[in-house]
């Protein structure tokens, strides 16, 4: 299919999903409003409530670097929500009016229902209905489960409204739960965990007994061991009716990834080269796109 | 103090009849499909076998509740929507739903059939929950195996008249309900998607230098000696290395057994109590209910709770209590 005629494809950089020290997390985020080729930025704690003190006081300057930068700027919610102190963190992330709000959990569809907001990819949207009612209800650009095959997909974008969005980049978040992988590695309470989770920036390399690498933690949540890589992928997407690509930060120079998926969808480099860059710029990385080609996740076909 | 229900697990015609005959109030179910998260082989029922089940639970006075709670197939909806529709014109008292969509069409097409909130949807406070009372009418909320006794309490205060309900026996998740996609990564099938978690048609024991290995899909997820007997690889019950030492890092391979604090789940106002176990077989069924019927009935009573051992039928012979007690977390 030509891309002339075709929508403009936008890149979001998603949120961190890492503990990183707050200073390096504004650092990180300037940085994206200075000088990288997105035209959507995620920011908030969607992982653990514990962490959000962190960021909270650096929130408005990071918003109001992004805006000026031209950066649409998307507040992201907690994943799961349990005691009264996250319910009232989720009131009061709803109550912003001055940025697009991301559901990760349907409780804040609850809240943001009747007003415009954004669904993450850590609801589960597996269907055309489900994709309808929250459309209804006043979802206006929902990012994609990352275990949907490619004739999933291809069946919600035929029936979408809202701008959809797929992960292309970075480690797939897989699970979340009530307990704390990190603090349990170290022997310590979940409540003093000490915040051993930050000593993991790009997530805990989980390894099977003979030593292969299978998964990542990040304090309750757990993903991919491996890179999602769909720069291949891109143009099929595009012919779906995809035109929103999400790159979830690593500790990698996010900057020149977003450069490289930018170039690969202006087709000003090819798939080859594309690949190329993006194994110089993640050298210790592994990568995946099973999901995309209906196979296991972890997998990585090579295509034509 | 009200007298809770207990929901017993039917992966068959046989389990569901002992089920009923050992005390159960009501039993849940599934199609012999993909429209149930215990899609197994050789389990679960056809329509006819469900209509002879909800007959033979009607005359003893149990109810029939029809889990229909993976997440339908875009633009395949229609497997989905005949589980709902058989349900309710066989006259099941539910069905259980995680599904946004299916819920929609349930409550739309059925106005009358009661909607119960599956585990999977993970709904793990009021305005969750609220979101599905609202919106779809749900009657009961089957809560996520992530809230501490304390905060269940609390939320029944917050959500009434929406009852809950809550596992007390049987294997655990360790992730939210529903939000998991560990299996899909190794194997390609996921609980959401296909009604399966580390399924049996991708588990593999491969003989090492030291003894057995078990592996699910391409991923060791543990490894045994040769006195040992080989557990099943379920994914968040296997052995990994990280932070350099190897561990059981989400959960030892263990069972919920909640019948020590039943009197602290009673207190907190939980509607019924959910034994885990659709692909167990009759013997397993009939133990745990009536260890639980045996156990409630004592709290009601006033009595001493019975010393009663389900270690023989626990996963690995090991117990614990979840998330229901914080230090699990």
């Amino acid at each position: 299919m030509s891309s002339i005629g075709m929508m403009p494809a936008k890149l979001t950089l998603g949120p961190v999903l890492f503990h990183w020290q707050p200073e390096a997390w504004r650092d990180f985020c300037f940085r994206i409003a200075d000088e990288a080729d997105v035209n959507i930025v995620c920011i908030g704690e969607v992982v653990c409530s514990q962490r959000l003190p962190f960021l909270t006081p650096l929130i408005p300057d990071v918003v109001a670097r992004l805006k000026a930068a031209g950066k649409e700027v998307v507040l992201s919610s907690l994943a799961l929500i349990m005691s009264e102190r996250e319910l009232d963190d989720a009131t009061a992330l709803a109550a912003n009016a001055t940025c697009l709000i991301e559901a990760n959990d349907v409780t804040l569809v609850a809240l943001l229902a009747g007003r415009s907001f954004a669904v993450g990819p850590l609801v589960n949207v597996y269907n055309d209905a489900t994709l309808a009612s929250l459309e209804a209800l006043g979802a206006t650009r929902i990012c994609l489960p990352a275990e949907l095959p490619e004739a999933r997909i291809a069946a919600l974008a035929a029936s979408a409204r809202a701008d959809l969005e797929v992960q292309v980049f970075g480690r797939l978040p897989l699970a979340i739960s009530a307990r704390c992988y990190a603090a349990r590695t170290r022997n310590l309470a979940k409540d003093g965990c000490r915040f051993v989770c930050g000593e993991h920036p790009d997530g805990m390399a989980v390894e099977t007994l003979d030593e292969v690498p299978f998964l990542a933690t990040n304090g309750t949540q757990t993903l991919s061991y491996r890179y999602a890589d769909l720069l291949a992928e891109l143009p099929r997407l595009r012919a779906l009716g995809i035109h929103g690509f999400r790159l979830s930060p690593q500790q990698v120079d996010m900057v020149a990834v977003a450069g490289v998926f930018r170039a690969a969808l202006d087709n000003s480099i090819d798939v080859a080269e594309a690949d190329h860059q993006l194994r110089e710029l993640c050298p210790n990385a592994e990568f995946a796109n099973g999901y995309f080609h209906g196979q296991p996740g972890h997998a990585f076909i090579e295509i034509d | 103090m009200n007298r809770p229900e207990l929901i017993c697990p039917a992966g068959t015609p046989a389990a569901l009849k002992s089920a009923v005959d050992a005390g159960a109030d009501a039993v849940y179910l599934g199609f012999r499909d993909e429209t149930n998260a215990r899609n197994f082989p050789g389990l679960n029922f056809n329509r006819k076998e469900l209509e002879t089940g909800i007959g033979y639970a009607h005359t003893h006075g149990a109810k029939v509740l029809v889990a229909i709670n993976t997440f339908p197939r875009a633009g395949e909806a229609a497997l989905w929507h005949a589980a709902v529709d058989d349900a309710a014109r066989l006259d099941a008292d539910a069905v259980i739903l995680a599904d946004i969509g299916l819920l929609d069409y349930a409550a739309r097409k059925h106005p009358d059939l009661r909607l119960h909130l599956s585990v999977q949807a993970a709904a793990s406070n009021p305005l969750a929950i609220g979101f599905y009372a609202e919106r779809f009418g749900i009657k009961r909320v089957v809560l996520p195996r992530v809230l501490t006794i304390a905060e269940i309490a609390a939320l029944n205060a917050r959500i009434a008249p929406v009852e809950t309900e809550v596992f007390v026996f049987g294997g655990l998740c360790v992730m939210a309900e529903g939000r998991c996609a560990l299996s899909s990564y190794a194997t390609g099938q996921s609980p959401n998607m296909n009604g399966v978690c580390s399924p049996a048609s991708h588990v593999r024991y491969i003989e090492t230098a030291n003894g057995t290995a078990s592996k699910l899909g391409a991923f060791t997820v543990n490894e045994f000696g040769r006195d040992e007997p080989a557990g099943y690889p379920t994914l968040c019950k296997g052995r990994f290395i990280a932070a350099g030492k190897p561990s059981y890092l989400f959960e030892e391979p263990t069972s919920l057994n909640t019948i020590h604090i039943l009197p602290e789940l009673m207190e907190a106002g939980v509607t019924a109590f959910k034994i885990e176990g659709r692909q167990r077989g009759r013997a397993y069924v009939a133990a745990v209910v009536q260890a639980f019927r045996e156990g409630i009935d004592a709290v009601l009573a006033g009595r001493p709770l019975p010393d009663i051992d389900l270690a023989h039928i626990t996963e690995g012979g090991k117990e614990t209590t979840g998330a229901y007690e914080k230090s699990w977390r």
